[in-house]
């Protein structure tokens, strides 16, 4: 008893110490939560979010975005494009890895045909499809890498010919898995990026210490060919899951930034200023299972759609800013200065009862006689339970239908979507990259992703139109055309367009966002408290 | 005594053989796989993953090979943690949750014996009320409330003791008492009661008929043999404790093994769910042989044979 005692009354002193230093301080050090442990830090390998956000700090590829989302030059100076749009040139800056090797056009062959290499299995190796062969060689059609469309001319100029026109190859190009590797310290040390005694970067930061689960360090790279203007000296992640705990860190000043947040607690965090909605291109949708009888029915999806109070849903339940949506394509994908959801405008009311109960009528259910009961399918989570009950409900007042609700656990529910054994499925999307085709592409006739086996000719040939042709604004009126008819016909009700719901100190300055999901910490500056 | 050692340790293998061959067969019927996602992988890339991770081979093939390597002490690379083997995950994460799990049990043995002896030595007193009382909220109290009320208390309100998070022995604190708390309140009320009906023994009347000290026959006479039930609830316990609190180590972000044991299963993580599965298991199955090789040392009338 006695032991203990002391052991307490130590642990107890010992505790203070730290606690007295862990105020906010105006020196050059941010302390990050990225909510989850990272499964890697090879941006090859990497998926999800909070490995983006860690590695867009370790890694620079040939271009960047600016805050306004633009893309300007990174590791390329320059670049040239060909006529026909099928032939990009990079000219190389005089840049440096963190060991103080030269980047040079080589690590960039060497890192894309990696990522492309059946052997690797990289996830997202199908950004590197639109590479001349970059399919063929990662599906094992060809077994040679070498005629894969990118080559290095010589140390300073990589030559890429991809396999159509990509006018959003440019900002891929700023994505992870287009993200320089050094060569040679890959091929000594294939687990490079596992550990911070062997980690070799090309990014304005590099990795000082990473504990699992627990805690990685990444301080400025003084090899950085930009080093002048990253103000931050270091960054402290932690990984904390908890949403309270993570909040109740940052209230007690232990923590300065948080990508998770309580729902619960969004509007007094919105009140003192902590909590800040940032962009993110993603919708919330109702899939509809268009083989289904009534769902086969144009007007019947059409007419749960418009008989879902989406003003209701952000404004009661989600209440971090969502914005309901008047079309499929989010607000933020922005082409050649134009936002593309603006420039489409609301194709859809963002509630019309009345309309709704019309519709039903004229698909043969006057106040929804003889309409079958269906059933909501939706992922285990309290969000995704209070939406589909209030939709139940709001469909049952407007339309006076009566459907079900049932939940699954998140892998087998991907796989009851996967094998189209649903009539409504809850589901979402997240742009991977910034052009109208991450959302419209998806519904292509035989797309493994249109999982409510929707089809619609006119709307595949507006699609397909979009890939011959480097002619933005040709593009961007075809993409305008095919949402119409997606909207038309409504294989799936768009609910509301999803927001980054961010948590920082005021002293935190210049945090931009990706708007496909990472924080982008490299232009933060910390102000006296 | 060594041959009955020998035939536990056979028995052991298996109840080992038995506990993967099961969870192989039940991991590998729950829907989903490693590579289930919201962003489905295109066809080609979901053949070149299951190449590199061996899925495509047929399931007879997969487990013969897991047998094979877990024998050799190889638990596979994990499907999740590009970098990480199994062997890796256990060797960082266990240690952290056996520091937390001692120190949540010497917590509960410290606090949970001496309550359950007032209680018992002083029956139907207030000390008894009291110490029962909180034997109850221990054991029905969940872990998670308790956590979440002690970083609320003392990490955001007092500001005396960080709000989660591992590195300092002040870290440990909380946690070690959130873990600590249900063993604690079942070790009393089992002191209590095994005491109470020690100290009406025989043999207890002997010893103080002899005129012993009443210290004596309370701590060398009785507490000996009312202790047994506690030693036997130790050995699950233990292996339950120091494998790692999922919930525990959630709310305060402790970097330890127990958050494996859920997660893995949400990834379909299949190596880890393995790996995390069989650790868990020959500690468990060690420690109650431990419990009973004890317990011929705490009471002589148990012979092994």
């Amino acid at each position: 008893m006695h032991r203990f005692k002391v052991v307490l009354a130590l642990a107890v002193a010992m505790a203070l110490v730290p606690m007295a230093s862990a105020q906010p301080q105006a020196s050059q050090v941010l302390r990050w939560n990225v909510a989850t442990d990272l499964e890697t830090l090879d941006p090859a390998k990497s998926t999800g979010i909070p490995e983006a956000t860690v590695i867009y700090l370790l890694y620079e590829g040939l271009t960047q975005r600016d805050a306004k989302g633009r893309l300007v030059p990174g590791m390329a100076e320059r670049w040239d494009i060909s006529k026909d749009g099928l032939t990009w040139t990079f000219y190389l800056r005089q840049a440096r890895w963190s060991n103080g090797q030269m980047v040079t056009a080589a690590d960039f062959e060497f890192a894309w045909k990696r990522a492309l290499d059946p052997a690797v299995a990289s996830d997202y190796a199908y950004q590197l499809y639109y590479l001349k062969n970059g399919k063929a060689y990662n599906t094992g059609k060809i077994k040679d890498a070498g005629q894969v469309g990118v080559v290095a001319k010589d140390a300073r100029t990589l030559v890429v010919t991809l396999e159509n026109p990509t006018p959003f190859f440019g900002d891929l190009l700023s994505f992870h898995t287009l993200m320089p590797v050094p060569k040679a310290v890959v091929t000594t040390t294939p687990l490079w990026a596992g550990k911070a005694e062997t980690f070799v970067g090309n990014g304005p930061f590099v990795l000082k210490e990473w504990r699992r689960q627990n805690r990685i360090v990444v301080e400025r790279n003084p090899q950085y060919w930009d080093a002048q203007s990253i103000k931050l000296a270091r960054i402290e992640f932690s990984m904390i899951e908890a949403e309270s705990t993570a909040l109740a860190q940052y209230e007690a000043g232990q923590l300065d930034g948080s990508s998770n947040v309580p729902v619960a607690d969004i509007p007094r965090l919105m009140k003192s200023g902590d909590f800040k909605a940032m962009p993110y291109i993603g919708t919330y949708y109702y899939l509809f299972n268009t083989t289904r009888k009534p769902l086969d029915d144009a007007r019947v999806r059409r007419a749960l759609a418009f008989a879902i109070n989406r003003t209701l849903i952000t404004a009661r339940i989600t209440r971090a800013g969502e914005k309901p949506a008047v079309g499929f394509v989010p607000s933020g994908i922005v082409v050649n200065g134009v936002d593309f959801r603006a420039a489409g405008g609301a194709l859809m009311p963002v509630y019309d009862p009345a309309l709704a109960k019309r519709l039903l009528a004229e698909a043969g259910y006057p106040d929804g006689k003889g309409f079958p009961v269906l059933t909501i399918l939706y992922n285990t989570s309290q969000r995704h339970k209070t939406i589909a009950e209030a939709i139940q409900e709001m469909w049952r007042q407007n339309l006076g239908i009566k459907v079900n609700l049932t939940n699954q656990e998140w892998k087998v529910y991907l796989q009851t979507r996967e094998e189209h054994n649903f009539d409504i499925a809850r589901a979402g999307w997240i742009g991977d990259y910034r052009d109208p085709k991450t959302f419209l592409d998806m519904f292509i006739t035989g797309s493994s992703f249109n999982e409510g086996l929707w089809s619609n000719n006119a709307y595949d040939r507006f699609v397909e139109a979009t890939t011959k042709t480097a002619d933005q604004t040709a593009r961007m009126k075809a993409f305008h055309e095919a949402e119409k008819i997606f909207i038309r016909e409504m294989p799936l009700a768009p609910i509301y367009f999803y927001v980054n719901p961010i948590l920082f100190k005021p002293y935190v300055q210049g945090l931009e966002s990706d708007p496909t999901g990472p924080p982008l910490l490299r232009s933060v500056w910390i102000v006296g408290s | 005594m060594s041959r009955f050692i020998v035939r536990r340790l056979v028995s052991m293998l298996l109840v080992l053989w038995v506990v993967t061959t099961l969870t192989f067969a039940l991991m590998k019927a729950i829907p989903g796989g490693p590579f289930t996602a919201e962003k489905r992988l295109p066809p080609e890339v979901l053949v070149n993953l299951e190449a590199r991770y061996r899925l495509n081979d047929p399931l007879w093939k997969q487990y013969l090979d897991y047998l094979g390597n877990m024998a050799r002490f190889d638990l596979g690379p994990s499907f999740k943690y590009e970098d990480l083997t199994v062997n890796d995950i256990i060797r960082e994460g266990f240690p952290v949750s056996a520091e937390l799990g001692v120190l949540a049990l010497l917590f509960a043995l410290a606090v949970g014996v001496p309550a359950g002896l007032v209680s018992a030595l002083r029956q139907y007193s207030t000390a008894d009320y009291i110490s029962m009382l909180w034997a109850l909220l221990g054991v029905s109290i969940p872990s998670f409330l308790l956590a979440t009320l002690f970083i609320y208390v003392f990490g955001l309100r007092l500001h005396v003791l960080p709000a989660g998070g591992w590195g300092t022995p002040a870290h440990v604190l909380l946690p070690a008492i959130a873990l600590g708390m249900y063993p604690t309140g079942f070790i009393a009320r089992l002191t209590r009661s095994s005491m109470l009906e020690v100290i009406r023994q025989d043999y207890v009347r002997t010893a103080r008929a002899k005129g012993l000290a009443e210290i004596v026959v309370t701590y060398r006479h009785a507490l000996k043999n009312a202790i047994i039930p506690v030693v036997t609830y130790l050995g699950p316990i233990t292996a339950a404790v120091l494998t790692g609190s999922f919930v525990v180590e959630r709310i305060f972000a402790i970097p330890g093994l127990g958050r494996h044991f859920v997660t893995s299963i949400y990834n379909r993580d299949y190596t880890v769910i393995m790996g995390t599965t069989v650790f868990y298991s020959v500690f468990l199955v060690g420690m109650n042989l431990v419990v009973d090789v004890a317990y011929g040392f705490l009471d002589p009338r148990i012979r092994f044979d």
